[in-house]
Parts: structure tokens; sequence; C-alpha cells
């Protein structure tokens, strides 16, 4: 049965198409390759989280060796849960970049955008299907040096410092999961995570496992743009081509909190991790930098991409903040937040793109009176902007309610002044849009542009509207994320 | 537990540093990468030096060998050298494309050109 390869074919379809792009090569015919690909991709990802909804862990032994001597691709809840996001943002970005790409990628590159973001997408799936902590970090190389070409691939010349130092911190980072990996193999001689999981039991309390916690967890929050590891990541963001933001804005950073809570709670287990250390409290301090200090520059941008990459940082905080609290009710605010952030931030920046298309550039000097010569884009910006405050209504109310809840519940009663006060700061960076989409005037030189073409549209309008449906009827994201909190939480990876 | 008994993992905790060190405090955007380099490099040693014994062959089944060093690092290793090289390439390539915008691999040069940028409403274009 083809069903039993799934998690294979979940990385090996984008990863053949990439090389079938590349002996295309004219843009059409490369589109629709990448275009096909996501589509499979996402049905094998759909079918995945309903197989792991209801019947539990799925492992997949590569190419027939019985792990743990051979590689062994395990998936449960939590890992399909990350992969339907990291999928459908594929899908939806897919038919957006054919005119989304045309004014801001050479059009000899366009099958190179193309086959760097199938590579970029399978090295994101693969990190979440793979139980092998050296094949994570290969499936991380792979999707970070996509990433790091994507983002060069920008209009303006700074793209390329943007992805130089993206490339630097991005490398140090994989290095420092590398050196906790290897310490991790030198204490319990196994690469499978189910199996290191285990055997770190046996293993109890060492300074070898103590320093690779420390490696790992310094190393996945550089790729996570935990403040303040977050410096490559606003002129990442502000200078790639829209897509390319729209779509890490959604997949990237996640995937990368997805890696960190299984190692926090699946791997290192929980005691080890937050009860015999004070990693909880740092990572709570973190998470609250992070809630406030990247909202306040937030504020002080004058460029709406750059103001929704510092949005970003901040946001991530209330995602960390959920795991500091070390409780199934923080683990599912977190979740809830990684999905309710990834539509919101992915869809202000698809919306963004077709703007930029339309007015030339994202400065607030050209989206001066966008409410009147765009209105629907403008209007889609306001709504996505009020889910980033979490105005109820929008998803991100719903994981706020959900984050602020869970702190109540662990009897941290100030932390619910404190997401407040941060959304607050998020009321005042939203406003700067506001203001200067509707009380100024257009520029005299505007194009007079009308909205976006329809292909670029609908995908940003589709995510916008399920900004608002998940906050209007949030059962199935609630569901889910309560059961991937159970699974990470409560089924440590060992057995089944 | 003595200085030389640890003497792989000292030289390792030298080269993550020197690496590292060179990748803060260079201007030169080729330099940093060489101190990038340096840096993985330092892993290598941290994965393959624990993995030999002293006396121990390749994992070959035979009578006359009895010791074998574990051969799994070395394969990591390989694997992870593909990954460092392709890093490099990437990291070289935006450099000469970095070159050719700027004129300069000065990071202090280019970011003053870029702050000169921000103030001014046109950047220039990056293939004009």
């Amino acid at each position: 049965m083809l069903t039993q390869h799934f998690p294979a074919l979940l990385v090996v379809v984008p990863l053949l198409a990439a090389p079938l792009i590349v002996f295309v090569r004219r843009s059409l015919p490369s589109w629709l390759i990448a275009l096909l690909a996501t589509t499979i991709t996402f049905g094998i990802a759909a079918s995945l989280l309903a197989q792991t909804m209801s019947g539990g862990t799925i492992s997949y032994a590569m190419g027939s060796w019985e792990a743990p001597l051979g590689i062994e691709y395990r998936i449960d809840v939590a890992g399909a849960f990350v992969a339907v996001i990291v999928a459908a943002m594929g899908l939806i970005v897919m038919p957006y970049s054919r005119v989304g790409i045309a004014t801001e990628v050479r059009s000899e590159e366009h099958y190179l955008y193309y086959a760097l973001m199938m590579l970029c997408l399978a090295g994101l799936l693969g990190i979440l299907v793979t139980g092998d902590a050296f094949n994570l970090f290969v499936f991380l190389e792979v999707s970070s040096l996509a990433t790091y070409v994507l983002i060069a691939m920008g209009r303006d010349r700074r793209a390329l410092v943007a992805a130089y130092q993206y490339l630097l911190m991005g490398t140090i980072g994989a290095t420092l999961y590398v050196i906790g990996v290897g310490l991790l193999y030198l204490e319990t001689g196994t690469l499978n995570l189910a199996d290191m999981a285990t055997r770190l039991v046996e293993v109890g309390d060492s300074r070898g496992v103590l320093a690779a916690l420390a490696f790992i967890t310094v190393g996945i929050s550089l790729k996570i743009a935990l403040f303040p590891l977050h410096l490559w990541l606003p002129n990442a963001y502000a200078y790639a081509p829209s897509p390319v933001s729209a779509f890490l804005a959604a997949t990237a950073t996640k995937v990368s909190i997805y890696v960190l809570m299984r190692y926090f709670f699946t791997i290192f287990g929980a005691t080890e991790v937050f009860d015999a250390r004070a990693t909880g409290a740092i990572l709570l301090g973190l998470s609250l930098a992070a809630m406030f200090v990247p909202a306040v520059v937030a504020i002080f941008q004058h460029d709406m991409k750059r103001l929704l990459a510092y949005s970003s940082v901040s946001q991530i905080g209330y995602i960390t903040l959920g795991i500091s609290l070390d409780s199934v009710e923080g683990l599912m605010a977190s979740a809830m937040h990684l999905f309710n952030h990834a539509l919101t931030k992915g869809g202000l920046f698809l919306v963004l793109g077709g703007v930029v298309l339309r007015c030339g550039g994202a400065g607030f000097d050209r989206l001066a009176g966008l409410g009147q010569t765009m209105p629907v884009a403008a209007f889609a910006m306001v709504v996505g902007g009020l889910s980033l405050i979490g105005v109820p209504g929008t998803a991100g109310f719903i994981s706020k309610w959900y984050l602020v809840s869970a702190a109540m519940h662990e009897g941290q009663w100030w932390l619910v002044g404190a997401v407040l006060a941060s959304s607050l700061l998020a009321v005042i960076y939203v406003w700067r849009f506001v203001e200067v989409a509707y009380f100024r005037a257009p520029p005299a030189d505007h194009p007079a542009p009308g909205e976006a073409p329809l292909s670029m549209f609908i995908p940003a309008l589709a995510m916008i509207a399920g900004c608002v449906y998940f906050g209007i009827d949030a059962t199935w994201s609630s569901e889910v994320a309560m059961r991937v909190a159970e699974v990470l939480m409560y089924n440590p990876g060992v057995g089944q | 537990m003595t200085l030389a008994s640890h003497f792989s993992y000292w030289v390792t905790v030298l080269l993550l540093m020197v690496g590292l060190f060179i990748v803060m405090t260079r201007e030169n955007l080729i330099k940093k990468l060489i101190g990038l380099g340096i840096f993985q490099t330092a892993v290598y040693l941290l994965y393959i030096a624990p993995g030999k014994l002293i006396g121990g062959v390749a994992p070959i089944v035979g009578g006359q060998f009895a010791v074998y060093s574990n051969p799994l690092p070395h394969v990591l290793i390989l694997t992870a050298i593909v990954v460092g090289v392709a890093t490099l390439a990437l990291g070289l390539a935006l450099v000469v494309r970095i070159k050719e915008a700027y004129g300069t691999i000065d990071e202090d040069e280019i970011l003053l050109m870029d702050a000169r940028d921000d103030t001014s409403p046109e950047p220039e274009a990056k293939d004009g």
C-alpha cells in the first residue's frame, strides 16, 4: 500500500521535484511541477495528521532498516500538525508565486526560485518527520541553505547582506546543535531520538547531558530567533521577495520551535529540563523580553515589512512563554499560537506582497493613503493586525486566551498583565499602519493602482479569512492543539 | 582526568573559540567565512576523536582483528563536511555578489552604505 510510505513520500516528493524543475528550466512548467508537488505534499500531510489523530505514532523504517540501527521516520500528532501548517503554507504560496515573483525575481531565475522553494519545503518537512538526531541536522541545513538563497533573491542589494548575516548566524546555530547531538551520542551511543530518550533515563544526570542540553537549546534558539538571538530575522524578512517572507514567517521559525519542544519534553524530559534547573525561568525571562523589546522596536519602523518582521520576533515570545510554563495548558497555548500566528503573519505578508507589487515598496511613504487606493487590501491588513493584537473574533485572541488561562492555571497572575501590556504595544504598531493607510493622502506620484492581481489576492484573502474563521470557530484547532500538547507532555516517545 | 587524556577535547574547544572569535571580530566578509570554517571543523574533531580506539582497526569481520574503531562518527562527519562545503560555497558566492553590488567586502563600509540608503528614499538596485 502506498499509504504505508507516506512518511517518506512527504519528504521525497518535494525533494524530487526540485531537480526536475532545474532540468525543465522554463518558468511556466516549473511552476506547474511545483504546484503539483505542493498539492501532493499537502494531501500526504493532511492524511498523516488524520492517521496520527486516530491511530497514534507512525513509525517508518527508511529502506527497511529497523531502528535504532537504521534511520527511523517517526511522526505523531505534534509533528503532523506542524507538517500540515508547513505544507498548507506551501500550497497557498505556490499559486501566489507565479505573479508574486514576476517583478521581484529576475525572470531567468524563476525556475531556481521554484526549485529552492521545493528544497526548503522538503527540508522543513524532513525535520518534522525524522526520528534521527543527525538526520534532523541534515534537513535543517537543507532548508537553511535553500532559505539563504531565497532571501538573497530579493530585489534590493541589502537582501544579499541579510542573507549573508543569516548564513553566519544560521550556520553557527546548526553547528551548536550538532555539538549537542555529538555529546548526546557520546553519552548514549545512539542517534535515534526515541532510543536516546530511553537511554538518557539510564545515563541520568551527567555533565555531558547538561552540556548537550545547553548547546541544543542555544543552537535551536538561534533558528527560532528567540530574543536576543533574533538579529538575523528582521533584515531577512524585510528584503526577501514577498512570497518568501510569507512562507518563512509562517513556517521556518515554527518548525524550529517544534524541534525545541521535542528536545525539551520528549528527549530530555520535562523533569531534566525544567524541574532540575532554571531553564523555565530563563526561557520565561527571554520570552517576556521578546514580547516587549522587539514590539517597541516595531513601533519605530518606517517600513511595513520590517515592522511585521519585528512583530514576528515579539509573537515568538508568546509561543516560548507557553513552553516555559511547563504544563499541558501552556504547551497547548503554544501549539495554538504557533498555528494562529502562522496564519496571521503569513496572511499579512501575502497581502503586503500584493501592495508592494502595486505601490513599488513597503515603506510608509509608499503606503500612504492605501485605504483609498487599495481599500480591500488595506482592510485585510487591518484585520490581520487585529489578529496580531488579539482582538476577540480573530485567531490571535483565541491563542492569547489560552495562554492567559494557562498562566492563571499555574498561579502566575502577573503574566496576565504582561500579555495584556504587550498586546497594547501591538495596538500601537498596528495603529501606525492604520494611520498611514487611512489618514494620509496618497503620494503625488502614486500610480493609482487598484487591487492586486487575483492570483495573489485570493490566497492572501483566504488566509486573512482564516484568521477570522479560526477566531470564531476554534473547535478544530483547539482539539488538535490539545492532542499535540498531550503527546508532547505525556508520551515521551518511549515504546509506543 | 588529566590534561593529556582530554587532549582532543581541549583542541576542539580551542578551535571552536578561535573560529567564533574570528567570525565576531573580523570586518572582512571572507575572513568571517574562514572563521566559520574553523568553527565547523572543530566539530569534526569532537565526533571523530572519541570514535577512534588506539590499536583499533576499521570494522572488518575476520579472525585476526579484535579491536574495532567506531565507523559511525566518520560517516556522520562525511555528511557534515559536505554540508560545511556547501555552506562555505554559498557564503563565498554571496560575498562575490555583495562585492558586485557594493564594491567592497568590508562589513563596516557596507553597513555605512546601508544606513545612507535608509535615509535616501530610492536605494540602488543591485543589478544596476
